[in-house]
């Protein structure tokens, strides 16, 4: 096929209007050509024979006139065995590997393969010579990290073929023959252990897409317990600056019960990424035995990595997990931030001219936000064995207020809301999730009744705070008092976590449950509480053991003394004739 | 290769058109007009329609001025002997000193790839309790100082660069009052600074497209003098007047704006700055310390909003003083740990103390009765502020931590203060302890 070829007749910021010869496609891969450098491009909109582009480089230099080769191809991702650990750019540029060739800097127009392709993999064939494949069939697997990678025929394929012969059980590169196939029509293909998939289109080879019901351990007790999320839902995290989405976002990326974990730095500070990519490496997952880096995948596009590469690294993202979710495992995906994302849409749309929906966004803000988190899914494969992919987003909204246009859009797709509010977090609350104005559609591990229960006494709790703060204390009853005592119990010894501590970070689901049971029957006691400082002294005294508590070890000896310790001083202090 | 035209097609605010052929996007021209010649940098080519925001503002531009493309883009000259001048907003020296046509390097250049990145591990000291002890500034840091207009940011600016243990410093002036300028240059040479500074300089009297490019200037110098091995410090003063000159630009080619008529890329824009700072493994470092006024005291403003979610922490300055309670270093916890023992310990512990005694002086101002305890926060409040914010508290962290000890002796029993008792143990003030509890009795 010839390629199509075009010249630049302007250059706006990071897009170029090309005039071309032949016929190009949506959303196709073209190269700017300026100097030595090929700029990757991608069309973004056609009018007559003139093509927009979208540059994912920097265009200083670039003249009209410059040649543009277009490929033929839309935007792909390679997908294959060695994605896992990987650190690549929102276009899958691995990042280590362009730090060996070039060094400090990113240096415009290199583009390397995102596989490896001199390393060898044992491969084990499951299909046999004969046999009738289609798209998605499975061919064969090879181990990577602790999980079966399967080999796929490629997802482009289209129609029943048939395996005319088979790799044996070996050791093989990505790009050696596997297996070749052939068609009704005698067409053959050569199949590799590699394929190229375009990252805008969803991979949807499943039976059925069914309803999310199984929680997503977090390890996070405000999360699990309140406002879970489930395993192939979504869920947003909005929040102002310094409110903690990044950190939580790493403690979720750390402690998550998913098989695999992608992380998507979009458009966020670099450093932060750092400390992700430093230490990953290091900390064993507790899970497998082996380094958390294993089950990681990390697409890195930080603020100042050019726009439109930004707007492609949640995509990028999302194939990968789509494609690591056909193999049968649980992936999560954690976009941060989603907001960055929207913004390069709205960079984008300026500059096309578009007409502008509120605060310059454009106008398809709601549906792309709504198709990207569409991408989640639990899903039941033909063979009965299921997947799963779920999306994380956090959104940081201009001044912190959530009326803006990408949290609202979010909300209205996301099954989980945690938003995160700037006077929790200044009064170092943590995890900053907001308990009375977050919610989720999932279901939680703990019973719905006494989450009721308890988040009732949240909302008496704040109540009674707002009243106070106009009657002061003297004019509260102490009825409300302890209501509001309970409420600020609730939230100290189990709604905030201290996710730098080795035992309090990471709440296993057994200990939820049975720490949540235990705050339970402490809201719903009656205490034999006459004066509001005797009450004030209680819930101290009951909190300060009670952080002990969450500090110590399930394990230990200490947490049953520290148990027994708590439960004599709620005796000693329970109203026995009303007691539960 | 050097072309010239000579047919001004259109002039819009500081944004001008010319026809001209093979000219290549942020290429450079020089534009004669009967009041001197001025730089313009290509903003926009369509077809053979190139636009030009012009460095010097479009004032007195007659359409058949010449304008001679040089056929590169921005750049500026890099070497040892820059360090002691002062530049403007081209590059043009603003002293009296030669000019510098050695060397050129590219401003604006690629950014760091994150794999090359490492986890920020140096801290630097500037004798300023309020950073040193509470919000630590370390190597690499961008930090923000949010301030109202008004307020002595550039004094603390300038008592930093003198003070900071740094090899560099280079100082960006966006939209910076003459005497501002002045009061920069008469400290860091009294202070003796002078001579391991750089100064890119443009006054609120320049041209404001020329400020567009001071930071671009500055980090470029910088990160070059990093990877030479400098630990720079950049100061940039004031961005918010770089944000006001980016909109300026964008309404002028009929941008759709986002938010208060700022660009949508105003994100971008800013922490394609920022994202500058940095620690090179085997070489130097650079650490961006910026100024950002808050128009109307409001952090919600498009400028302090989009920059908070960019740098790594803030420090608020009001009143004079560095605030304790809004002000954060992100990165603090990385260096704090390997001070002294007691670094961390204090800092929660004066803060907590701290936020009390506002709780207290709420009450007192109110009229409530005060109590045993409302008192003694109502003394520590006092010495706290007087002691640790006054910004011209000049003291090492280790005598800033001896001084903390002192203040919480002076004004509490050790059980009070809920330090751990090690540390009590081994920090306590020995002969104020028996004053204190004697006094208590």
């Amino acid at each position: 096929m010839n390629k199509t070829k075009g010249t630049i007749i302007g250059i706006n910021g990071n897009m170029i209007s090309v005039e071309f010869d032949g016929n190009i496609i949506q959303n196709e891969v073209g190269y700017a050509i300026t100097g030595e450098d090929r700029l990757k491009s991608e069309v973004v909109k056609i009018s007559g024979n003139i093509a927009y582009m979208q540059v994912f480089e920097i265009t200083k230099g670039l003249k009209v006139g410059d040649k543009v080769e277009f490929s033929g191809e839309m935007l792909s991702v390679q997908l294959g065995p060695g994605i896992l650990g990987m650190v690549y750019d929102g276009l899958q540029n691995p990042l280590n590997e362009l730090a060996e060739l070039h060094g400090f800097f990113l240096k415009r127009g290199v583009i390397l393969d995102a596989l490896d392709f001199k390393r060898e993999w044992e491969f084990t064939p499951v299909a046999k010579k004969g046999d009738t494949v289609q798209a998605a069939g499975e061919l064969g697997t090879v181990p990577e990290g602790i999980f079966e990678h399967k080999i796929f025929v490629p997802f482009q394929l289209q129609g029943d073929y048939k395996i005319t012969s088979i790799a044996e059980k070996g050791k093989y590169k990505v790009t050696d023959t596997i297996a070749t196939i052939e068609n009704e029509k005698g067409e053959k293909q050569k199949l590799t252990m590699y394929f190229d998939w375009p990252v805008k289109l969803p991979i949807e080879f499943y039976r059925d897409k069914l309803v999310p019901k199984e929680p997503l351990v977090t390890q996070t007790r405000i999360i699990d317990t309140f406002f879970p999320v489930a395993k192939g839902g979504t869920y947003c995290i909005p929040g102002p600056f310094g409110a903690g989405k990044t950190v939580l976002q790493q403690v979720t990326s750390r402690f998550a019960e998913a098989d695999i974990v992608i992380i998507a730095a979009c458009g966020e500070r670099a450093g932060e990424v750092v400390e992700t990519l430093r230490e990953f490496p290091e900390i064993t997952d507790p899970r497998t035995g082996k380094s958390l880096m294993e089950r990681t995948i990390i697409i890195c596009n930080t603020s100042s990595m050019p726009v439109a590469a930004r707007e492609a690294s949640v995509y990028t993202a999302a194939t990968l997990g789509e494609y690591y979710r056909q193999m049968g495992l649980n992936v999560l995906l954690l976009a941060d931030s989603t907001s960055r994302w929207a913004q390069a849409m709205r960079e984008l749309s300026g500059r096309l001219e578009e007409i502008p929906g509120e605060e310059a966004f454009p106008a398809y803000l709601e549906s792309r936000i709504a198709q990207f988190y569409e991408r989640a899914g639990l899903v039941e494969f033909e063979d009965g064995s299921f997947g799963s992919l779920t999306i994380g987003g956090t959104v940081s909204p201009a001044g912190g207020n959530f009326e803006e246009p990408v949290t609202q859009s979010t909300l209205k797709v996301v099954g989980a809301f945690h938003g995160l509010s700037r006077d929790r977090s200044n009064a170092r609350r943590y995890p900053a999730i907001h308990p009375l104005d977050s919610w989720s559609k999932y279901n939680s591990m703990i019973d719905d009744k006494p989450i009721q229960y308890a988040r009732d006494i949240l909302r008496k709790g704040n109540d009674v705070h707002q009243m106070m703060l106009v009657v002061g204390e003297e004019g509260t009853s102490i009825e409300d008092f302890t209501i509001y005592l309970k409420s600020e119990f609730l939230d100290n010894v189990y709604l905030q976590q201290n996710s730098f501590d080795s035992v309090d970070g990471a709440t296993s689901p057994e200990r939820q449950k049975y720490i949540f049971n235990y705050v339970y029957n402490v809201l719903a006691k009656s205490f034999n509480l006459k004066e509001k400082d005797e009450a004030r002294n209680f819930f101290n005294k009951l909190r300060q053991l009670f952080i002990d508590w969450n500090y110590t070890d399930m394990k230990d000896a200490a947490f049953k003394k520290q148990e027994a310790k708590i439960t004599q001083l709620i005796e000693e202090t329970s109203d026995n004739a009303e007691g539960v | 290769m050097q072309k010239v035209y000579n047919k001004i097609i259109s002039v819009t605010g500081n944004v001008i058109t010319v026809k001209a052929e093979g000219i290549a996007n942020e290429e450079l021209a020089e534009i004669s007009t009967s009041r001197g010649k001025s730089l313009a940098q290509v903003i926009k080519l369509d077809h053979d329609i190139v636009s030009l925001q012009v460095f010097a503002g479009s004032q007195g531009i007659a359409t058949n001025d010449e304008v001679r493309f040089l056929g590169n883009p921005m750049r500026v000259t890099f070497s040892d002997d820059m360090i002691g001048r002062i530049f403007n907003g081209s590059g043009i020296p603003r002293d009296k000193g030669p000019a510098l046509t050695e060397n050129l390097i590219e401003i604006a250049g690629p950014s760091v790839n994150p794999a090359k990145r490492i986890i920020p591990r140096n801290m630097i000291r500037t004798n300023i309790p309020m950073i040193d002890l509470f919000n630590s500034l370390v190597v690499s840091q961008k930090l923000p100082i949010f301030s109202v207009s008004g307020e002595p940011y550039n004094e603390l600016l300038a008592r930093i660069a003198l003070q900071a243990e740094v090899d560099m410093i280079v100082l960006g002036g966006i939209g910076l009052k003459y005497d501002q300028y002045m009061y920069f240059k008469n400290t860091l040479e009294e202070g003796g600074a002078l001579s391991r500074s750089i100064f890119f300089i443009h006054t609120a009297s320049d041209p404001i497209v020329e400020g567009l490019m001071v930071p671009d200037l500055c980090l470029a110098v910088a990160e070059k003098f990093a990877l030479n091995g400098k630990n720079v410090l950049v100061l940039l003063t004031d961005m918010t007047n770089f944000a006001d000159a980016l909109k300026e630009i964008a309404i002028t080619m009929e941008q759709v704006p986002s938010n208060r008529g700022y660009p949508g890329d105003l994100y971008s824009q800013l922490a394609s700055r920022y994202e500058k700072a940095v620690d090179f493994d085997d070489a130097g470092s650079v650490t961006v310390l910026a100024a950002t006024t808050m128009p109307g005291d409001d952090v919600t403003h498009p400028v302090p909003d989009n920059t908070g979610y960019i740098t790594e922490g803030q420090f608020y300055l009001r009143n004079g003083r560095i605030e304790p309670f809004g002000s954060l270093s992100r990165l603090k916890q990385q260096v704090n740990d390997k001070t002294r023992d007691d670094h961390r310990a204090i800092m929660d512990g004066l803060i907590q103390l701290y936020a009390q005694y506002n709780e207290t002086e709420e009450k007192r101002a109110m009229g409530f009765r005060m109590s045993e305890w409302d008192k003694k926060l109502l003394k520590y409040g006092k010495l706290f502020e007087s002691n640790m914010m006054d910004l011209s508290v000049n003291i090492s962290l280790e005598d800033a931590l001896d001084k903390g000890w002192e203040i919480l002796a002076e004004c509490f029993t050790p059980e009070e203060t809920r330090m751990k008792t090690d540390l009590i143990n081994k920090f306590w003030p020995k002969s104020e302890k028996n004053k204190t509890k004697n006094a208590g009795k």
